[in-house]
């Protein structure tokens, strides 16, 4: 039975091998079997985790199932499968949360619609990419392959799409299911291969604003950006791995099991290089691979961008899994991160706070319906690193799985609303109506009143909302906010080394959730509120059942999901809902000496965060006004700009909007000097190494032909046919120069076989001895 | 059979080229096929041997094979001695099968002086697989010189006009002939020291092993000869414009197998035989082999030309071969130490996985050049775009292989990087986090050049107005995707590279058996 767990992961890849080579064709069926393959790892999931949950001291004997022992040396590098209560709970999140992707990017892509009838025409007059500029005003829909299909037409790549999202989905499973660091690293970044491929899914699309990113460029700078995150923490992991064979005469490798005993811990924080604890400096390294998956600042300015996939692929990567995937690698990793003190944890707690609250600051001025999803997803991340920089490990996984229950409800149900908006468009066209110039189908400010036409999207998105937004006591998101936050309060009034930075991650926190209730119900005021700003907005319909229904499924799962985690400690409920999470993980977590036991309940924290989120939420709405008043048309400024504007502090609101100008800052510094370091290399290695290289080859020549001329006119005659070494080199130059290499050919056969004649002669003609 | 094998895969394509002198000039099917069928003899015999030294030596401890001296000449005390171990059955293996596909892709894309062309391709294939088997040194100087000739006439004769072949083919032999003469030297030195051309027996024998100053003579003259061909910074100039010129098939084989004859030459003979003095000088190697790495993989960055692109990311991918063998010579003065050791095993399991893995992965993207440059008749990336949608299978592939070549986990490359920097970061930790850099630099050219440029984007029939379909020949104006034999071609690199990467096993059973040993005789 447990070897079906080896099926989790491999299901998804056979999906992707399948449609790769024979289904491609098909876009129904390549849909299809990567629907039924992701089903089935879905299904062994969680019959694994219902088998964790069950077992009694499940902590104590994980199942371990061994893929290979690669030799290294005289040691060995084992690598293998295994399933923990970690893997367990992520179990339970990740392969579900991609199930319900799966099936709404059935309705998504098209599948089962016409093909488009662009590509028939384009292939019969064998004609170019450009064609179709009648199709301009639907924001360049339907032009053929690296195009997004439009809402009538399957997308002309959608095999393609379930074949990448298939191989994704087999990087997240075995991600969880690696037993050591260096499997987790192989997964990790087939992952970010994936993200890749499919952020620049629609490969070929161009926009009318030349400063708007293409899909291609984010696609590249996503990739280049977790790279660079990557490969520091690659640096952690080999010097983590040669200090632990250090330890432990090379018996320790990279499992998980093997790295975080005592033993190795507590060597790695003996040994230091320049008065940093080995354990301190891989820890700190490895948190790099972190913040560049998860998108964290310095490195967070990818995430927004890669907004450009497809709205499955958002939900997919940029909520529910992907950007988790940095997260759970540090709560993997927390033994290492522990065992790395309090600069580690600090540097983890602070980058953690900080980017909750930047971000969010950000998501108050965006415009586009995704990219504030984006930044509230960078911000949301935030708070899990916050929360293991204060030594809060299960309130960081539980946030972990409610967020990508609600975010990736976001995603999809925002991609449902651009499909309304992009289906109004089409309709609007087809009586007529010519859309506004500028009008983009992501863009809030050309929505507003889709409440009333796409009721199903709205109630699962405004359950979502309030989910992030962390609207008390009903909503999944206010029970895992509440519990970082309140154990940073604890922190703080209790904790001894770092109370300051627990104060600080606290305010941080509570600032940040302030803000994420004002952004979340601006977003759904300025999107499902007030009244149609467009033609497209008025003539909007509800997408397909295939995409309703996820959604459906996940609004209960952002609503019920909370309750899995109250604290034992918190009033009435607590008590009779147990807590499971906490115990599943509790006893998993102490096994390994971290420190998680239940906090004693504290008001304050409750009543702040509380106030936060009834703070931010009323703000909004008065902001934006009853019923979503604040935004008449589609061309007006936002209000709280307006707002600031009159404080004299626009100059604050356009630098949050223009997202602090980072991507500025790095195009002129990092972008633009490794494109100055490559010309500047190219150029070195052309010019002088090459340089010296010809005029050394000159000055042979120059030797060559003079003793040439001498053989000449010198010896004339009277060494014809018995060349020495420079003469031969002179013959060898003078014959290429004029080009006669036809019977230098015969020349140099003769030498090659006049060298080789040596042996093969003798050996021939003495015959062979022994 | 057991000590004939190695004789015989040495001795088969130079038969085969005899053969090819007697078919007449105008059938030019015939010599095609002939070749081919030829060189299928020593892949078959390699494919047997690489799976006989698996089950049959590797449980048993592996160590030189196959050997036999067929004949020795009294006056020199030269042999003709072979033998094959852990080190060299893959590469013999690599060689015949770039060997076999080089062959057969040129069937198709070779159209005149055909019987040149196959006769030299055979020639080159004996001098490069004798390299990999020789035990002595006359043997082998001779091979590594015999391996030169028949490159620089493919170079020379079917490089494009445009590309100056000739000036590519003669600075390729004359830098190369400038290393050999050194080696030369170095060979007699030792001679005239040991009083044996085995290499073998000369390592024992450990020359000049009290002299460090004389020992260091040698050990650069060798490893000057040795660093051209890799080519190591700063002595890899020739190679861009070498590969830039040089058909594909030629590319294929410079790039998959003849730069390994460097490094190879360094781990047979300058590891073992001057292991002192390689200490000394470690760092320096060491040294060239990150700058190689990092300043390789920026150059790549700029260029517009796809071939010559590949060509500088070979220079940065030896680099790792260099990074991982200097790191392995700079803990021998501590090979005491058992971590150490193993430290070393695994920097030089690294250096020799990419050895065989760049092989596959860069044979594999000149053939992919060929495919486009077949079609499209330049090479010019900015003359292409969006050829992902027009050529998906061509996509496919590339998209494999280039990520192969970008160190992508699950494929070959990977694992080659992974343990060079586990030994290098144990051994030479500054250096090897700098070589870091190079993994974001490759990232950043092979996506932003490579798959950016070619694939994305949108594809504009004007750019490159005529393409010529590979199925039959004839001009077409819309590109046409992979014809059956490029396929046949690619096939079975991909097999490989997938494969290797899920079970790097079955190549480190071979080499690591091998550093093991290594190892434990330095020490």
């Amino acid at each position: 039975m447990q070897n079906l767990i080896y099926l989790i992961p491999l299901l998804p890849f056979l999906a992707f091998v399948a449609i790769v080579l024979l289904l491609n064709r098909n876009s129904r069926l390549s849909a299809l079997t990567a629907i039924v393959a992701i089903g089935i790892s879905w299904v062994i999931s969680w019959g694994t985790a219902a088998v964790a949950i069950t077992t009694e001291h499940f902590y104590d004997q994980p199942i371990v199932l061994p893929l290979i022992s690669i030799p290294t040396g005289t040691t060995a590098l084992s690598v293998g499968f295994t399933v923990d209560s970690l893997t367990a709970i992520m179990l339970f999140m990740v392969p579900f949360v991609c199930l319900m992707i799966f099936i709404y990017s059935w309705g998504y892509m098209g599948i089962g619609k016409p093909a488009l009838p662009t590509l028939g025409r384009k292939q019969s007059h064998g004609e170019g990419g450009n064609g179709g500029h009648d199709d301009e005003e639907h924001g360049g829909h339907g032009k053929g392959k690296g195009w997004p299909a439009g809402p009538e037409n399957v997308d002309p790549m959608a095999s393609r799409f379930f074949a990448y999202v298939s191989l994704f989905a087999t990087g997240m499973l075995g991600l969880v299911l690696a037993d050591s660091m260096v499997l987790l690293f192989i997964f990790w970044e087939i992952m970010g291969l994936c993200s890749y491929l499919l952020i620049s899914f629609w490969f070929a699309r161009k926009y009318d604003d030349p400063d708007r990113i293409t899909p291609k460029k984010a696609g590249f700078k996503a990739f280049i950006t977790t790279r660079i995150g990557d490969a520091i923490m690659f640096i952690g992991m080999m010097i983590l791995y040669a200090a632990a064979a250090f330890l432990t005469d090379g018996q320790a490798g990279l499992t998980f099991s093997a790295l975080f005993t005592p033993e190795v811990l507590e060597g790695l924080q003996t040994l230091t290089v320049l008065g940093v604890s080995i354990a301190t400096l891989t820890a700190i390294l490895i948190f790099w691979g972190a913040i560049g998956k998860s998108a964290q600042f310095p490195l967070h300015v990818w995430l927004p961008d890669a907004m450009e996939g497809p709205t499955p692929v958002s939900a997919l990567i940029h909520a529910a899994t992907m950007v988790s995937a940095g997260v759970y690698l540090i709560i993997r990793m927390y033994p290492l991160m522990i065992a790395g003190s309090t600069p580690a944890l600090n540097f983890i707690g602070i980058i953690g706070a900080f980017t909750a609250l930047f971000a969010a600051i950000i998501a108050v001025t965006q415009t586009d319906i995704k990219r504030v999803l984006a930044f509230s997803t960078i911000s949301q991340l935030g708070y899990m690193f916050a929360a293991l920089g204060i030594g809060a490990y299960v309130a960081a996984v539980f946030h972990l799985i409610t967020h990508a229950f609600f975010k990736a409800l976001l995603f999809l149900g925002s991609g449902s609303v651009i499909h309304g908006m992009e289906h109004g468009e089409h309709h609007a066209h087809e009586h007529g109506h010519h859309e506004v110039a500028g009008f983009d189908p992501n863009d809030m400010r050309y929505m507003g009143g889709l409440r009333h036409r796409m009721r199903g999207t709205f109630v699962a998105f405004l359950i979502g909302g309030l989910s992030l937004a962390g609207f008390p006591l009903i909503t999944a998101g206010f029970w895992s906010k509440d519990e970082i936050l309140s154990e940073a309060w604890y922190s703080f009034l209790h904790g001894d080394a770092n109370s300051t930075i627990a104060l600080i991650v606290f305010i941080g926190l509570a600032l940040g959730a302030f803000l994420t209730a004002f952004y979340t119900w601006r977003q759904i005021s300025m999107t499902f509120l007030g009244k149609p700003r467009t033609e497209s907005a008025e003539s909007a319909s509800e997408s397909s059942k295939s995409m309703v229904v996820p959604l459906l499924i996940l609004a209960a799962f952002a609503l019920l999901l909370g309750y899995a985690g109250v604290s034992e400690e918190f009033p009435i409920i607590g008590p009779i809902l147990n807590n499971p999470l906490h115990h599943m993980l509790g006893e998993f977590a102490e096994m390994l000496e971290i420190h998680a036991e239940t906090i004693p309940f504290d008001p304050a924290p409750v009543l702040i965060s509380i106030l936060a989120v009834f703070g931010g939420l009323g703000l909004s709405y008065l902001v934006y006004g009853r019923g979503g008043k604040g935004w008449q048309t589609h061309d007006q400024l936002d209000p709280l700009e307006v707002g600031f504007q009159r404080l004299r502090l626009g100059g604050v609101y356009t630098a949050a909007q223009r997202k602090f100008y980072f991507d500025e800052l790095y195009d002129a510094t990092f972008v633009r000097f490794s494109l100055w370091l490559s010309r500047a290399t190219a150029w070195f290695d052309r010019t002088i190494i090459d340089g010296v290289v010809n005029a050394v080859g000159r000055f042979g020549r120059w030797v060559a032909d003079i003793f040439a001329r001498f053989d000449q006119s010198v010896i004339d005659g009277i060494v014809n046919g018995v060349g020495s070494l420079a003469s031969w080199a002179g013959g060898v130059l003078r014959l290429v120069q004029t080009g006669q290499a036809q019977s230098y050919l015969l020349v140099a056969l003769l030498t090659v076989l006049l060298l080789l004649a040596l042996f093969f002669v003798q050996v021939i003609g003495i015959g062979i001895p022994g | 059979m057991e000590s004939w094998i190695l004789p015989l895969i040495t001795l088969i394509p130079l038969l085969g080229a005899i053969v090819l002198l007697f078919i007449p000039r105008d059938r030019e099917d015939g010599i095609k096929l002939a070749a081919i069928v030829i060189s299928l003899i020593p892949l078959v015999l390699s494919i047997f041997l690489l799976v006989d030294y698996y089950t049959r030596y590797i449980p048993a401890g592996g160590g030189m094979q196959y050997q036999v001296t067929l004949y020795t000449i009294p006056s020199l005390n030269a042999s003709y001695a072979m033998g094959a171990d852990g080190l060299s059955v893959p590469l013999v293996f690599l060689t015949t099968l770039l060997t076999t596909l080089g062959l057969y892709y040129s069937r198709h894309t070779i159209k005149k002086r055909v019987k040149e062309f196959f006769f030299l391709f055979l020639l080159l294939e004996m001098g490069m697989l004798g390299v990999f088997v020789s035990l002595d040194y006359v043997l082998f100087y001779i091979f590594w010189e015999i391996g030169l000739v028949p490159m620089y006439f493919l170079i020379g004769i079917w490089g494009q006009p445009k590309d100056r072949p000739r000036y590519a083919a003669i600075k390729f032999f004359i830098y190369t002939l400038v290393g050999s003469v050194a080696m030369l030297l170095a060979i007699l030195g030792i001679y005239f020291e040991t009083g044996t051309f085995n290499i073998l027996d000369a390592a024992a024998a450990q020359p000049w092993a009290g002299n460090l100053t004389v020992a260091s003579l040698a050990f650069w003259a060798f490893m000057l000869a040795f660093m051209i061909k890799v080519p190591a910074f700063p002595f890899h100039t020739w190679l861009p414009d070498a590969h830039t010129a040089a058909p594909t098939a030629g590319s294929v084989i410079l790039a998959g197998v003849l730069l390994k004859l460097g490094a190879y030459g360094i781990i047979r003979i300058v590891l073992p035989t001057f292991p002192t003095a390689f200490n000394h000088w470690a760092l320096v190697i060491v040294g060239m082999g990150v700058i190689g790495i990092v300043y390789g993989a920026f150059i790549c960055i700029s260029q517009t030309d796809l071939k010559r692109l590949i060509a500088y990311s070979s220079v940065s991918h030896m680099g790792y071969v260099m990074l991982g063998l200097g790191a392995a010579a700079f803990g021998i003065s501590r090979v005491q130490d058992q971590n150490v050791a193993n430290s070393m095993a695994m920097a030089i399991n690294g250096a020799t996985l990419q050895m065989f893995n760049h092989g596959l992965i860069t044979g594999g993207l000149f053939f992919l050049v060929g495919v486009i440059y077949e079609r499209a008749h330049t090479r010019d990336m900015g003359q292409f775009g969006g050829l992902s949608a027009k050529l998906p299978y061509f996509y496919g592939i590339m998209m494999l292989v280039a990520f192969a070549s970008l160190g992508l986990p699950g494929l070959a490359g990977f694992w080659a990087e992974f343990f060079t920097f586990r030994g290098a970061f144990d051994l030479v930790t500054v250096w090897a986090a700098i070589g870091v850099i190079g993994i974001v630099a490759t990232a950043g050219y092979i996506l932003y050049r490579i798959i950016q440029s070619v694939f994305l984007g949108e594809y504009d029939s004007t750019k490159v107005a005529h393409w010529t379909d590979m199925n039959n020949g004839e001009e077409s104006h819309e590109p046409t995707d992979m014809a059956r034999f490029e396929k046949v071609v690619m096939w079975p690199l991909v097999i490989l590279i997938v494969l290797l990467g899920v079970f790097p096993n079955l190549l480190l059973n071979f080499f690591n058996q091998f550093a093991t040993e290594f190892v434990r005789i330095v020490g």
